[in-house]
């Protein structure tokens, strides 16, 4: 599997693959996508470099241990729950809050949000757990 | 009282700390904490004497009515005053025998973390907290019964004792929540104003009976005594203060405790005097043919509880005050009776009574502690015993049948106090028995309780008065006075109690014959309890064996069988109860797009596995995976149609990856299988189908997404109410999933470890 064209496609498709997974991941709450989908896509950037090159180098460019940014991911969709217990709520009841970005415009960023910041690192780390121990077994 | 439970699971956290920093005196510090508690009820007794309890409660659970309710009133001082004072002797006596031992904070942990469960139990007022304190005496009993985990006899011994009470513990769950239910209370001080009323109940015999299971098997009575000797594999500290004087009279609080609420009857005399009496013998029987010490002295605390149990059964007043009195008695000689046995082990590691002797002069102190106790066991003037037994005796007046069995019992404990307190230290030492003195922080323990053997016996009227009274007052439910002499007069209790002693010295006389007649008859252990309880234990062993042979196969395709052969079976069950499948009405007509996607799945799943190559079955397993998506899309589900696409082609990358690891492709099943396998998939099509079309015809009364489709821009800000659903109105669902997807990565990545490793262990 080491094709001339797949490689360099790879190359070109890597960068746009992740934007596009986060771009999902961010889009979800209104129209298609959502932190599953992304974190597939995520993923799938990366097997794609798995296979166009090697394991190894997939593991280089992702720089963190899959099982690590797995155990991040549902650390990080159970902290999301807690902000809800300060304001009295039952846990993991959504919470907002407007961020000013700039003067003028103010966003709305929900618990939620965060929640599904940790199932899109999950489904992440989980997906390449796999693909990597089953394609660095030979 | 609160603070006090709280100090002492506390006090237990810190136990290995504690004997890290230092070592030495561990248990010195620690005991400590039993002592304070100790002081703490000395100061109520006066209280409690004079027939007012000590109440403190909060509001744990609100929405389950579970109240953390604590209470002491004179039975709950008894025991807990038995339970913190032992305990004090224990845990510095525990300094000395674990002596240098790596795992002594361990062992202080258990036993401390024991102590605060067992005063709980005494002190809970609400059904639900005396019974997880239950069931945690239970957990630490087997921590410390399994104390050497190394040994084998200690695992199965540990494992046997937390079978059998938790067994019981459930039961007796049964029969709390039926009397619960039966006096609309869970507050043990209202179950017990309301004994009339629970008595008429129709649930009464079947409450009395599952509480008495719970309680019988606790105190290990017959049938269920046989975990008692076995437990004695536990370190002698814990057998000392677990199995004589504190747990395994768990059972007879609860009896004593719930006497008002449920005694009286003609049932509940039935079944304790029965019940009691058997024990009562059974336990003197056994202890007779008995020469490891520790094993003797476990068959005559089991004869006495039988003894407990069948006193509470008479429940007259006079058997009441004999019953708590006795308690007292026990308790003191019993626990000294182990720690000199623990000593005598501990420095001569010898545990057998027959290859002891001589050590009086190698052992002065423990000599001294095991006559004290050994006499008062025997219930000799001037002992505690002696009081105890007098009572006891003058309670039995009326039945002439259980006043014999006392006396003939009354013999064996005799038999049993010479054999431990004097055999030992008597006569030559055997050729190669080697012998010191215990260290001091050994002799405390012993000396205090063997003392307090005689001196109790002195100030019999004022103990009477002040503890036996208020206890004996509350297992009775009315107002009664206890009077305790040393010296009741002469008369025929008095005759009957010298009679005891005699026969007892004769039994020790003839105690080489006993032996032996004990030895041969040990053949009967076969039909025993103890052997019931292997034969149930390794059937369900088998049974479960052979259930795993049967449905874990490893084989894939079985696992697949089963699963579709189960939902199938379930569902067309399902069909036939609802009357047969109805309704074809209402279906919209086929599109011809649908129809071709529908078209090209089928044949794609044919190729699939018609296909003789592995690559080609995959991509046209892949097929159908993408046609199902394009069916989404029809439907205007785009984010499932999203997701079926990644996964799909995800799965074929994985299954790429994995199929070049497995042998060449070739299609190993025969005829048969595979014509098997065809019905079994076909008939799993067709009632998901029928039940996927049968769904269409269903009218809930008020359709869920209608709620959801409503409130989902409204409360979460979300317009995409499929992602809405998952990460805000159902988020612990998700949160639920991700976690079972973490576990089973992990697990898969193991199971590729671990065969990589086998690789290279070949290689």
């Amino acid at each position: 599997m080491t094709s001339l064209i797949l490689r360099t496609a790879t190359r070109y498709m890597f960068p746009p693959l992740l934007v596009f997974s986060v771009y999902l991941l961010l889009r979800g709450h209104h129209y298609p996508g959502g932190g599953f989908v992304g974190g597939l896509f995520a993923g799938s950037a990366f097997t794609l470099y798995a296979l166009a090159f090697n394991v190894e180098s997939a593991r280089k460019l992702l720089r963190f241990d899959p099982r690590d940014i797995t155990a991040v991911g549902l650390a990080v969709a159970l902290a999301s729950g807690i902000p809800a217990l300060f304001s009295g709520y039952a846990f993991m009841t959504g919470t907002w809050w407007k961020v000013p970005i700039r003067p003028g415009v103010v966003i709305d960023v929900g618990s939620p949000l965060i929640f599904d910041i940790g199932v899109y690192l999950v489904v992440l780390g989980v997906l390449l757990t796999l693909v990597f121990s089953l394609g660095e077994e030979e | 009282m609160f603070t006090l439970l709280i100090t002492c699971f506390f006090a237990a956290v810190l136990a290995p700390w504690v004997h890290r920093r230092v070592p030495k005196y561990a248990g010195a510090l620690l005991a400590l904490v039993p002592a304070a508690v100790f002081a703490w009820l000395i100061r109520q007794l006066p209280m409690v004497a004079h027939g007012h309890s000590v109440e403190q409660s909060f509001q744990w659970v609100e929405g389950l009515g579970l109240e953390f309710a604590l209470r002491l009133d004179g039975l709950g001082l008894l025991f807990a005053l038995l339970i913190s004072g032992i305990g004090t002797l224990i845990i510095f006596y525990t300094q000395g025998y674990f002596k240098g031992h790596p795992q002594q904070g361990r062992f202080l942990m258990y036993t401390i973390a024991f102590m605060a469960s067992m005063l709980g139990v005494v002190l809970a007022n609400h059904l639900l907290v005396l019974f997880i304190f239950w069931e945690l005496t239970s957990f630490t009993s087997y921590l410390l019964i399994g104390f050497n985990h190394e040994d084998e006899a200690a695992r199965s011994a540990a494992l046997q004792a937390m079978l059998v009470t938790v067994l019981g513990g459930l039961f007796l769950l049964a029969g709390m929540i039926l009397m619960a239910q039966a006096t609309g209370t869970w507050k043990l001080s209202e179950i017990v104003q309301r004994g009339a009323e629970l008595q008429a109940h129709p649930h009464y015999l079947p409450i009395l009976i599952l509480i008495c299971i719970g309680a019988f098997t606790k105190s290990a009575q017959f049938p269920f005594h046989f975990w008692l000797p076995n437990a004695m594999h536990a370190p002698t500290p814990a057998s000392a203060y677990l199995h004589s004087s504190t747990m395994v009279k768990a059972g007879i609080y609860l009896l004593a405790r719930l006497h008002p609420a449920l005694g009286g009857t003609g049932e509940w005399g039935a079944i304790l005097t029965t019940i009691g009496v058997a024990t009562f013998l059974i336990g003197a029987l056994m202890a007779i043919g008995q020469s490891v010490l520790k094993r003797l002295l476990a068959y005559s605390t089991v004869s006495a509880l039988g003894a407990m149990v069948m006193l509470l059964g008479i429940g007259t007043s006079g058997a009441i005050q004999a019953m708590a009195a006795f308690v007292l008695a026990h308790a003191l000689y019993k626990a000294t009776l182990f720690m000199v046995a623990g000593g005598i082990t501990h420095e001569t590691g010898e545990t057998s009574v027959d290859r002891l002797g001589g050590l009086r002069k190698a052992m002065p102190f423990s000599f001294t502690c095991a006559m004290l106790a050994g006499l008062s066991m025997g219930g000799v003037m001037p002992f505690f015993g002696f009081v105890a037994k007098e009572v006891w005796l003058h309670a039995l007046g009326d039945y002439p049948l259980l006043l014999l069995a006392t006396v003939a019992v009354g013999a064996t404990y005799v038999l049993v106090g010479i054999t431990v307190g004097w055999k030992p230290f008597a006569g030559q030492r055997p050729d190669g028995l080697h012998a010191h003195a215990v260290p001091i922080s050994m002799r405390i323990g012993p000396l205090v309780l063997g003392l307090g053997s005689l001196f109790l016996a002195f100030f019999a009227g004022w103990i009477g008065h002040a503890i036996v009274e208020p206890a004996a007052a509350a297992i009775a439910a009315k107002d009664l006075e206890v009077h305790l002499h040393l010296w009741a007069g002469f008369n025929k209790y008095l005759l009957m109690g010298i009679g005891t002693v005699a026969i007892g010295l004769a039994l020790y006389r003839t105690r080489p014959v006993l032996l032996k007649t004990g030895a041969r008859l040990a053949g009967f252990a076969r039909f025993g309890p103890d052997a019931a309880y292997r034969l149930i234990l390794s059937s369900v062993l088998k049974f479960a064996a052979w259930q795993t042979r049967l449905l874990q196969t490893g084989t894939l395709r079985h696992y697949i069988r089963y699963a579709v052969l189960t939902t199938t079976a379930l569902v067309a069950a399902a069909f036939i109860r609802a009357g047969g499948f109805q309704g074809l009405e209402n279906l919209s007509p086929i599109s011809t797009r649908i129809a071709l996607v529908a078209v090209l799945m089928i044949a794609a799943a044919i190729f699939t596995v018609h296909s003789n190559s592995r690559l080609r079955s995959i991509l046209s397993m892949g097929l159908v995976g993408y046609g199902m998506a394009m069916l989404f899309t029809f439907f205007g589900a785009p984010d499932l149609a999203m997701t079926q696409l990644v996964i799909e082609t995800l799965t074929v990358i994985l299954l790429a990856l994995a199929f070049s690891h497995l042998p060449p492709f070739r299609h190993g099943s025969s005829m048969r299988t595979r014509g098997t396998d065809l019905a079994i998939a076909v008939g799993g099509g067709v009632v998901v189908m029928l039940l996927v079309l049968a769904a269409l015809d269903v009218q809930t009364p008020t359709a869920v997404s209608d709620y959801y489709l409503e409130h989902s821009y409204k409360y979460a800000h979300g317009r995409n109410v499929v992602n809405v659903i998952l990460v805000d109105f159902r988020a612990l669902d998700t949160l639920g999933e991700i976690t079972v997807l973490t576990i089973a990565a992990l697990g898969a990545s193991a199971l590729l470890k671990l065969r990589q490793g086998k690789q290279e262990d070949k290689s």
